[in-house]
């Protein structure tokens, strides 16, 4: 058998190239997290992704900036940095395992989560390279996710300062998520942005970041007929897994 | 970075607003104030037709989240137009494609509504 390219319509020919195409991920049906070492679980490949039109919860907006006043750094040697050193700034108690290509387009990352405020133990879930420019970066998140989101970090400059900024646009995927998140979730997700931009802030030169929260209720209403989410759970998957973990230990040791 | 161009075109209860020029997070006080004009005379059916589409970002595509959710709770029907090949598998790829209904170009989105 000879495989042959396929010559594109003429139309397609002539279409000029986007400006944005090179930014934006290639669409995939399916994600893979084959690119990435060091997590334990691979919860990811095989899903889709889910933005907040495919979530349960109620439509939340959160917008946290920090100017970074004494920083001399620009937009984009803010953005370079922290796409390189995305990890490192995630507060103590969460692990984010980064694709070895790093955060570009098309990308997967893993992550381990608390899934709710003192939780002992961890979700594994997480992201995929939706967008990436030299002043902006977004991810969303994967079917069985806690949220169904999408996040920006981006840089801007505001007179003479560089502004780092985290824009979040999130609902919980099921009704178990959403009721862990009104029991203390949405607070603690909001603080895990607060905190990573604080460590943002002190790692780009300034001396003592100071974090405004925007939160804003975009859409009150639940989607019901997204409450068919939960058969992915990453939640219900984590405690079920952590519930039977007597039995494979006794299981293991006879 | 050029501006966001939104201009409004009314027929009846289906408005169409078109988009030209670059979508970023900067468009949204022209893009909100269209659709709102486009509610406030009447509009139950908006058509975004992007034939001057030139460049968005994630912060344009997060703008349409928030304009389809508003949508939704009004009641409006939301249909998209002139979408470039490009633009359509981003659509695809955010999952958005199922929530706005999508044409290719505004002559069959009008007609889709008067259906």
């Amino acid at each position: 058998m000879t495989l042959t390219e396929k010559t594109p319509p003429k139309a397609a020919q002539e279409a000029p190239p986007s400006r944005d195409g090179a930014h934006w991920a290639k669409p995939v049906d399916r994600l893979s997290a084959e690119g990435v070492r060091g997590a334990t679980v691979d919860s990811v490949t095989g899903k889709r992704v889910a933005g907040p039109l495919q979530g349960f919860g109620q439509l939340w907006q959160k917008t946290l900036r920090v100017p970074l006043e004494g920083s001399s750094m620009s937009p984009q040697e803010v953005i370079a940095i922290w796409k390189e050193q995305f990890a490192t700034f995630w507060p103590k108690g969460n692990q984010f395992y980064a694709p070895l290509a790093g955060i570009v387009p098309g990308e997967v990352a893993l992550l381990d989560a608390s899934p709710m405020p003192g939780s002992p133990i961890k979700m594994s879930t997480g992201v995929l390279v939706l967008y990436a420019d030299d002043e902006s970066f977004t991810f969303m998140t994967p079917e069985g996710h806690a949220l169904s989101a999408w996040i920006t970090f981006s840089a801007y400059r505001e007179g003479d300062v560089t502004v780092a900024q985290v824009q979040a646009l999130e609902r919980t995927s099921d009704p178990i998520d959403e009721m862990i998140h009104m029991l203390g979730a949405n607070r603690m997700v909001t603080e895990i942005w607060r905190k990573t931009l604080t460590n943002v802030g002190r790692a780009m030169g300034a001396p003592d970041p100071v974090v405004v929260v925007e939160v804003v209720c975009i859409d009150k209403r639940r989607q019901w007929r997204h409450a068919g989410n939960i058969r992915n759970s990453a939640t219900l998957r984590t405690m079920r897994h952590t519930l039977t973990a007597p039995v494979r230990w006794i299981a293991g040791r006879s | 970075m050029n501006a966001t161009s939104v201009a409004l075109d009314r027929s009846g209860v289906v408005a169409t607003l078109r988009i030209a020029g670059d979508v970023t997070s900067a468009s949204e006080p022209d893009l909100m104030a269209g659709y709102a004009r486009a509610i406030d005379d009447g509009a139950r059916a908006i058509i975004l037709d992007f034939s001057g589409l030139e460049y968005m970002n994630s912060g344009g595509i997060g703008l349409l989240v928030t304009l389809l959710v508003r949508a939704q709770r009004g009641g409006i029907r939301l249909l998209a137009s002139g979408l470039s090949d490009h633009y359509r598998e981003i659509l695809a790829l955010t999952r958005l494609d199922e929530a706005i209904e999508i044409h290719p170009d505004e002559r069959a989105a009008v007609a889709a509504v008067e259906v």
